[in-house]
């Protein structure tokens, strides 16, 4: 009992990781209908941008608090994601505008190779490390409940902590607030939006802002745990079956597909593995979403769209 | 209707023609639109009537001609500073924010009345939770007034034709608008939809002092509730005067009527 309740603990923890990088798919694709496929590359520069300015500020201004600089950093970085959506904005969808699906989605594979490049010119291309200080030594909780108690990495714990107060956060940006009742607007309707006056323009800077945001806090957790290098851009896909899951248009859907995966892979992993052998947390994710896609391809919470002929 | 005072021109359309490649959808078309009053534009399929909104909403923007709102002459304005100016509209083909409730689509509409800082508004304190609590006050008179209290919390989605129509009403009225926009308002009703809608857009006008301009197919609901009608066919102005003059009006006959060759 202990050990199953082990994995599952790993497995939603896990699960928390996959759903942020999943919920910055979910956030452009909701107010402007496209499959963001930079999401991954945003993460790399993302995190690239907070690692080296992690490095750069004690370096340059003298800023020797670790806590300070990490801030710093941070901010940073934050501003670095503004200015790339504005600039996204400015360059690329303003002049896509009612475009095809298709189209956005090509154009959001150019900017994918342009960031990925772009990012390793400007922040170098080798392996870099984020530290913001968080305990990597596991610990053990409920040791009188369960004989030898189980066992949490606390790194893992943290992060996903700091995931969950994130989708809080913007939960209640998108069901309070005047600008987020835009976001929901603009997603369902680009001309009935415009007609009560709500600038289409100022609000798709606002998504990609609130997904390089996003994008940043992946950025920062994965790259504490992996380091930053260029193979962070694949953690988007590993998120990719997460949307697929939990539908495209769904920010609930996010994280439950999340943890769905993240325990999946583990539990799947520690009681299956043995009779395949092993191996399954590589491609359990994507059998499962291959399923969906047959079975209910508007995924478990996405919007069920009907075309009439 | 004799109580009601009607103003001076409010909106004035000069010279509006509007092409799509080769196809000419309006030509040297002009009318002006007084406070106060219901403006019909009417037409057969085709005429150019929806083409005629869109280009006093911002979402055409005609190669010849101007258009003058309060004073103010533009030859071009996109959808965003229209609603700015105060010109609401609502649609042809229902675009209702389906997936939100009834309450949260017409407050929508109120977006561009609400000032307090983003960050209040989340946490729901001071300043920003009296603002919220005023618009929600507006947003509610609006809700009893078209009589749709009981679906307050109901995704639009979910809700029959007839009413989403209502709602669409609603999310342009929230925008306390000067000049109110309605393309086709009894499209597809039947007869006592038809009946509550020409109520709602006469109390609108009547209580509210809004200007409509709407554009109709049914001739019948036209003539009863309009000041002045402009009729367009072919993307042409065939006539313009009150309701007993249009109907009086040989072209217009003819094009809704045919004529003998």
């Amino acid at each position: 009992m202990a050990f199953f309740l082990e994995t599952l603990l790993g497995g939603l923890m896990a699960g928390m990781l996959y759903s942020l990088v999943a919920l910055g798919f979910v956030l452009i694709f909701k107010a402007s209908g496209v499959f963001n496929f930079a999401q991954g590359a945003m993460v790399l520069f993302a995190a690239l941008a907070m690692a080296r300015f992690a490095e750069w500020i004690p370096l340059h201004l003298g800023i020797t608090n670790p806590v300070a600089a990490n801030v710093l950093a941070f901010v940073g970085a934050g501003v670095v994601m503004f200015v790339v959506a504005w600039i996204i904005e400015r360059l690329v969808l303003r002049h896509l505008v009612n475009q095809e699906g298709t189209t956005l989605l090509m154009a959001t594979l150019g900017i994918t190779y342009f960031m990925e490049g772009l990012g390793q010119t400007i922040f170098g291309s080798s392996i870099y490390k984020i530290d913001i200080g968080m305990p990597k030594d596991p610990v053990m909780i409920l040791e009188s409940t369960f004989e030898g108690g189980i066992l949490i990495n606390k790194e893992d714990f943290y992060a996903a902590l700091i995931a969950a107060a994130l989708v809080a956060l913007l939960s209640v940006f998108f069901q309070k607030t005047a600008t987020g009742r835009a976001l929901r607007a603009v997603a369902d309707d680009h001309q009935a939006a415009q007609s009560i006056g709500i600038p289409l323009n100022r609000i798709w800077v606002i998504v990609w802002c609130v997904a390089g945001v996003v994008a940043l806090v992946a950025g920062m957790i994965w790259g504490s745990k992996l380091g930053v290098q260029f193979s962070l851009t694949t953690v988007a896909l590993r998120a990719l079956p997460v949307v697929i899951l939990g539908g495209l248009t769904s920010v609930p859907g996010a994280i439950v597909g999340g943890l769905i995966i993240g325990v999946g892979e583990k539990l799947s992993e520690v009681y299956l593995g043995p009779y395949v052998g092993g191996g399954i947390e590589i491609w359990f994710a994507y059998v499962l979403a291959l399923g969906f896609l047959l079975i209910r391809p508007q995924g478990l919470f996405g919007e069920k769209i009907i075309d009439r002929v | 209707m004799t109580s009601k005072k009607i103003g001076d021109v409010i909106l004035d359309v000069k010279n509006i023609s509007l092409r799509f490649g080769g196809v000419k959808a309006l030509t040297d078309i002009s009318f002006d639109v007084r406070e106060h009053e219901i403006r019909a534009i009417i037409g057969p399929n085709g005429a150019g009537k929806s083409s005629m909104l869109n280009c006093i909403n911002g979402v055409y923007a005609p190669q010849d001609g101007a258009i003058t709102f309060r004073g103010q002459a533009f030859k071009y304005m996109n959808s965003h500073q229209v609603a700015t100016m105060g010109i609401g509209r609502t649609f042809q083909n229902l675009a209702l924010f389906k997936g939100m409730s009834v309450l949260d689509n017409i407050m929508s509409g109120r977006n561009l009345k609400i000032k307090s800082n983003i960050l209040l508004q989340a946490l729901r304190i001071g300043p920003a939770e009296r603002e919220e609590i005023a618009h929600r006050e507006a947003v509610e008179r609006i809700i009893d007034f078209l009589e749709i209290q009981a679906y307050r919390k109901t995704p639009v989605g979910q809700l029959p034709y007839g009413l989403q129509k209502r709602v669409d009403l609603g999310r342009a009225l929230a925008m306390e608008p000067q000049v109110l926009l309605l393309d086709e308002p009894m499209a597809g009703m039947n007869v006592e939809e038809k009946q509550d809608m020409c109520r709602f857009v006469l109390d609108v006008n009547d209580e509210f002092g809004t200007t409509v301009v709407l554009i109709e197919h049914d001739m019948g609901v036209v003539m009863d509730i309009s000041d002045r009608v402009v009729v367009l066919d072919y993307g042409k102005k065939i006539g313009d005067g009150t309701p007993d003059e249009v109907r009086n009006n040989p072209d217009v006959i003819s094009a809704y009527l045919g004529t003998s060759h």
